[in-house]
């Protein structure tokens, strides 16, 4: 994957796969302090400490049956290779934070890349969880939170392609309306 | 700038579109949205999708998604249930196969042979 966009995408999938209903995707890009941080945390399953464990790092724990992913390993070298660092906390019935950080200069620091198509991706197949986003950059928000936009036009509304079509563009625009600041 | 005022006229547009599809039974798109999906340009696929539909109108079709279907190395993985129809599957996806499937198969009912990689034997209900 080239963009942190996808990625964060993917780990969005996992957290909808864990029956979550609401889900917070936060970045904050600091370029004084030189950092770049994303933060995704949802209310779904969660995972208990050994399932954890083996998901961060499936290589060094005994493959057996069950396959395990690639997503969040994939997410993990993103950061590891920009000198930043990737948390997982968790608890079962409780839900997930995943954590990643990265020096925001860093030669590999893979690009943000489209976060207007991440998240508009994300409210089109999935009406009915809520979602906020929030993008800081020094001292500039933007994002959205769902359940205002359902406030305007009804959850089943975010099933109709002319809405989403709206939605995209409203957040490549940056604008923040449609979010608690 | 978008505005508050456009996204509430789309308000009314919309509710009459959900009214159409409980009255017509509509198309469903589903697109493969695992790891590999998402590696292989799904986000794009599934953006191409909704922009198409808006732009010729076919508010009543409903677009989700699906994680891995097991079939990660003919993703992006397009499925196109019609009523009455068995499922068709489509494979390594592009944002233009993607609108060139919406002019065949979803309006015209052509189902584009070359992008199937599996279809279903029994009619989807
Ligand atoms: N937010 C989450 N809540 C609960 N369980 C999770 C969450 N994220 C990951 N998991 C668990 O960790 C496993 C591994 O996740 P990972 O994204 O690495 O791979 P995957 O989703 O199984 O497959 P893929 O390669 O398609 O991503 C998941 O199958 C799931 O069991
Ligand atoms: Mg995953």
């Amino acid at each position: 994957m080239r963009e942190l966009a996808l990625h964060i995408l993917d780990i969005i999938q996992n957290s909808l796969r864990a029956g979550a209903k609401l889900i917070e995707v936060e970045i904050v890009e600091d370029t004084r302090l030189d950092t770049l941080m994303v933060l995704i945390r949802d209310d779904g399953s969660g995972m208990d400490e050994v399932l954890l464990e083996r998901v961060i790092d499936p290589f060094t724990t005994t493959r057996t049956t069950r396959k395990v992913g690639l997503g969040i390993p994939l997410m993990k070298m993103a950061a590891e290779s920009a000198a930043g660092d990737f948390t997982i906390d968790s608890r079962l019935g409780e839900g997930t934070v995943v954590k990643a950080t990265f020096v925001h200069s860093h030669i590999d620091r893979m690009p943000l890349g489209n976060m207007a198509d991440t998240i508009s991706t994300v409210i089109a197949g999935n009406p009915t969880v809520d979602l906020v986003y929030r993008h800081r950059i020094n001292d500039d928000v933007s994002g959205l939170d769902t359940r205002l936009l359902k406030a305007e036009v009804g959850e089943e509304a975010l099933t109709v392609p002319s809405v989403i079509e709206w939605v995209k563009i409203y957040l490549k625009e940056g604008s923040s309306y449609l979010m608690e600041v | 700038m978008k505005s508050l005022d456009e996204l509430r006229q789309l308000r009314e547009k919309a509710q009459e579109t959900i009214r159409l599809r409980e009255q017509a039974g509509g198309i469903r798109i589903i697109v493969g949205m695992g790891t590999c999906g998402i590696a292989a340009g799904a986000r794009e696929v599934m953006l191409a999708i909704v922009d198409e539909l808006q732009k010729k109108n076919l508010d009543d079709v409903i677009v989700t998604q699906t994680g891995c279907a097991g079939l990660c190395e003919k993703e992006p993985l397009v499925e196109v249930l019609r009523p009455g129809e068995p499922k068709i599957t489509y494979g390594y996806m592009t944002a233009d196969k993607a609108r060139a499937m919406i002019t065949s198969h979803v309006v015209n009912g052509q189902i584009i042979g070359e992008y199937v990689v599996a279809k279903e034997d029994d009619v989807a209900e």
